[in-house]
């Protein structure tokens, strides 16, 4: 007897019919055959961007000039920020007392006093009282220039922070906390060393603390050196509830004295000079006074990143254009519920289990196919109203600039958006089988949050939890400009500040969809179809 | 066939339908325990001043139940072409004018009764929650009674409100037939009037989109403080509204009308 031939098993060789690429095929044809569907895309985009432009052209707001003359519109209204090293708009008001410090050397300095004026009322007449905003600050300070938004590292003490070392406008550094009083005072020091700054604080001008040392790229032979004060606006927030919060913004101003100034290198000059800094973005009080070796220093203003969002109508960040977002939104979920609903009402759900029984891999499949439709669709819309929405939107009103890499994270991350709720409304519309249900769920959970939380409907802290907890929450993938520690103002969902860091709050969302998936599948599987 | 026997027929098919009673349950209780919760969220931390409409504020639920009952006024045609019925409804009452008329009176009707009790729950929780919260009569905010004008006029204001979004919804519906469809045009047009109003900058494009938006001119029936910073006065803003779901009505009856079912 021979052996008989052992043909082995191969499996895999022929394309099986219940492949996962032909269910993808046979979803990807579902999709593409229904023709309201595709029109609905196309809808989708069209308002996502549309609705964007229109915003973009409505921006531009009309203002009364101070003097009574005619009133003017659109970019006039507003003085475009000066721009720091770090290429983000910035504050850079404050009044120095400097001499020019040629090569390296160092400065130093001890702070007795910090006091202040701020506003006494909200009313539109100020009068003025003692007191100090959080973020008053006066202290030394080593700048490439006079020039608004030049390099910088400066020493200071803060009203309610303690001692900071600050530099370029962003980097903010923690020294000794405490405030400063003529019983306990600050002593402060910066020495240069080629590009290199690094600041010293000591209680006592005998032990000293490094507070941090940082490199000032392309920093001038020659630079500015000497004491200066700030003192930020001050805001009066009231809140109105069941309307939101609004801000009063008056200017305040500090005082700081000096003394024991000691200096080391070459400081060419005879005399200490006194200028306002940065006088043409915002007029301020400032001047000081010399006498038996102690200065007193007064200045306002403030040395900080801009804040977006605080001046209502004159300023505005690319978010703006991505308004529109909402009723593609809109149009995508009822495109996706439908995709599933419509087949339990036309019966064709049977016919679908028939051919892949497997009931998780045509729920994965249907998912895989909306939810690429969708990102598809919300790339192409966010992109064209980001990019013409900033084309418009330039020459009426002063839009904050952004990084490219923002930009590109607030395009794929609403596409990204759109794509997770599409599959959220795919979700609900498997477990609801109907589709005014599920249509309605989802845009009340994730419209409707929105709506109450920035659109001045909820108070501030109710606010937050809303775009905390709900899908909502995604909407931080849309935040234009970071928060500012360093800088006080009104960050709040209606001016453009979320309580999640932008992906986290993606991750809410996509949680909620995970969760309506797992659901789906249970009751996929459990329920005759 | 007249339009007593054609509003017998469609309170018939609307109390047989188990959904209706549920969906307008939901209604009531959202509306309520969203107004309860924003009234509970209130406070008012010492040395602000704090301008608060208690009536708006007790009243927030009517931006949630609004989706219910739009549901509701979706689901009264277009479940009928979903299953075929509007075929045998038309065969029997042929005059379609007659049809979408009884359709919207049994509506109408039944929205204004959920409604009225769904914002009497609210003003009561709102009441309690606020007084609860300090904002008391001894600290300068009158505690909310349906006996003040205006209070009364945005309670009442506040059922119309719903009773109109139940007829925009129903008008809608009969245009376009499909109930996801009508419902996300009809959530669309609520939402996104206010969402875009809230980002434009120019003042006057902000006032007119908040005059024409069907919610933000017809929530003006709330207002009860602050009445000169409204965009619309309070019954010009349902009016806005009443256009709108008439407007509704007209395209839908009319597409009825010239349209095989």
């Amino acid at each position: 007897m021979t052996a008989g031939t052992v043909i082995p098993y191969r499996p895999g060789q022929q394309a099986r019919p219940d492949g996962f690429a032909q269910l993808l095929r046979a979803e990807w044809t579902k999709f593409r055959t229904v023709r309201g569907w595709v029109i609905g895309t196309v809808v989708a985009i069209l308002l996502t961007a549309g609705i964007g432009l229109f915003a973009a052209v409505g921006s531009s707001s009309s203002c009364q000039s101070t003097s009574g003359g005619p009133a003017r519109s659109g970019q006039g209204c507003f003085t475009a920020p000066p721009v720091g090293p770090g290429g983000e708009p910035v504050s850079d008001t404050f009044y120095l007392v400097r001499q020019p410090l040629s090569g390296n050397g160092s400065i130093t300095v001890r702070v007795t006093a910090l006091t202040g004026l701020i506003p006494s009322g909200n009313g539109p007449v100020l009068g003025t009282r003692p007191g100090l905003v959080p973020w008053a600050k006066a202290g030394i300070i080593i700048k490439e220039s006079t020039q608004p938004g030049s390099a910088y590292a400066a020493m200071m003490v803060s009203a309610d922070h303690g001692v900071r070392m600050q530099d370029n406008f962003t980097a903010d550094t923690a020294g000794q906390p405490g405030a400063v009083t003529a019983s306990d005072p600050r002593w402060l020091r910066l020495t240069r060393s080629g590009d290199t700054i690094t600041g010293y604080d000591s209680a006592d001008g005998t032990h000293w603390t490094q507070v941090g040392t940082v490199a000032l790229a392309g920093l001038p032979p020659t630079v500015q050196a000497g004491l200066f004060a700030a003192s930020p606006a001050y805001q009066a927030i009231s809140e109105s509830l069941g309307g939101g919060e609004s801000g009063s913004i008056a200017p305040s101003q500090d005082t700081a004295v000096f003394d024991h100034l000691s200096r080391s290198g070459t400081w060419p000059a005879a005399a200490w000079a006194g200028d306002y800094i940065g006088a043409a973005y915002g007029s301020g009080v400032g001047g000081y006074h010399q006498a038996a070796g102690r200065f007193t220093v007064t200045g306002s203003g403030d040395i900080a990143p801009a804040v977006a969002g605080q001046a209502s109508g004159l300023d505005l960040t690319t978010t703006t254009f991505l308004v529109g977002t909402f009723a593609g939104l809109i149009a995508v979920i009822v495109i996706a519920a439908m995709f599933i609903t419509a087949e339990y009402r036309r019966g064709l759900i049977r016919t679908t289990l028939t051919a892949s029984p497997r009931r998780g891999r045509v729920l994965a499949a249907k998912a895989i196919v909306i939810g690429s439709v969708a990102f598809v669709a919300g790339l192409v819309a966010a992109a064209a109203a980001v990019i013409f929405g900033t084309q418009l939107a330039r020459g009426r009103v002063y839009v904050f600039p952004v990084s490219g890499l923002t930009e590109l994270r607030m395009v794929a991350g609403t596409a990204a958006l759109i794509a997770m709720t599409a599959i959220l409304a795919l979700a609900v519309g498997t477990m609801l089988r109907r589709s005014a249900a599920a249509v309605t769920v989802v845009i009340v959970v994730i419209v409707l949050p929105y709506l109450l939380g920035v659109v001045s409907v909820l108070p501030v802290g109710a606010a937050d939890w809303v775009l905390r907890i709900t899908p909502a929450a995604a909407f931080a993938v849309q935040q234009a400009t970071p928060q500012y520690s360093q800088v006080t103002a009104l960050y709040s969902p209606s001016s453009g500040y979320y309580p999640l860091a932008p992906w986290a709050g993606f991750a809410v969302l996509c949680g909620w969809a995970a969760i309506a998936v797992a659901l789906a599948l249970v009751l996929l599987r459990r329920r005759d179809a | 066939m007249r339009l007593p026997e054609a509003l017998h027929a469609e309170w018939t098919k609307t109390r047989t339908v188990a959904s209706t009673g549920w969906l307008l349950l939901a209604a009531i209780a959202l509306t309520a325990a969203v107004g309860a919760a924003a009234a509970a969220a209130v406070s008012c931390p010492s040395g602000l001043v704090c301008r608060v409409d208690p009536a708006k504020v007790s009243l927030t639920g009517i931006d949630l139940g609004q989706a219910v009952v739009a549901v509701v006024a979706v689901l009264a045609i277009s479940s009928e072409y979903s299953t075929g019925m509007i075929r045998i409804t038309l065969a029997a009452m042929p005059r379609r004018a007659v049809v979408l008329a009884a359709k919207a009176t049994i509506l109408g009707l039944q929205v204004l009764a959920a409604g009225t009790i769904a914002v009497l729950g609210s003003v009561l929780a709102g009441r309690l929650l606020l007084s609860a919260h300090g904002f008391t009569p001894a600290h300068g905010y009158e505690l909310l009674s349906l006996g003040h004008g205006e209070v009364l006029r945005a309670a009442a204001g506040s059922v119309l409100y719903l009773t109109l979004i139940a007829l925009l919804g129903l008008g809608v519906a009969a245009a376009v037939r499909d109930s996801a469809v009508a419902i996300g045009i009809v959530l669309g047009l609520l939402y996104l009037f206010p969402i875009v109003a809230n980002v434009v900058g120019n003042a006057q494009w902000h006032r007119h989109l908040e005059q024409f938006g069907p919610m933000s001119a017809g929530l003006a029936i709330q207002a009860t403080t602050d009445l000169t910073s409204l965009p619309i006065s309070p019954w010009a803003g349902l009016g806005v509204l009443a256009a709108w779901a008439a407007a509704a009505l007209l395209a839908g009856g009319l597409v009825l009308g010239l349209r095989d079912a």
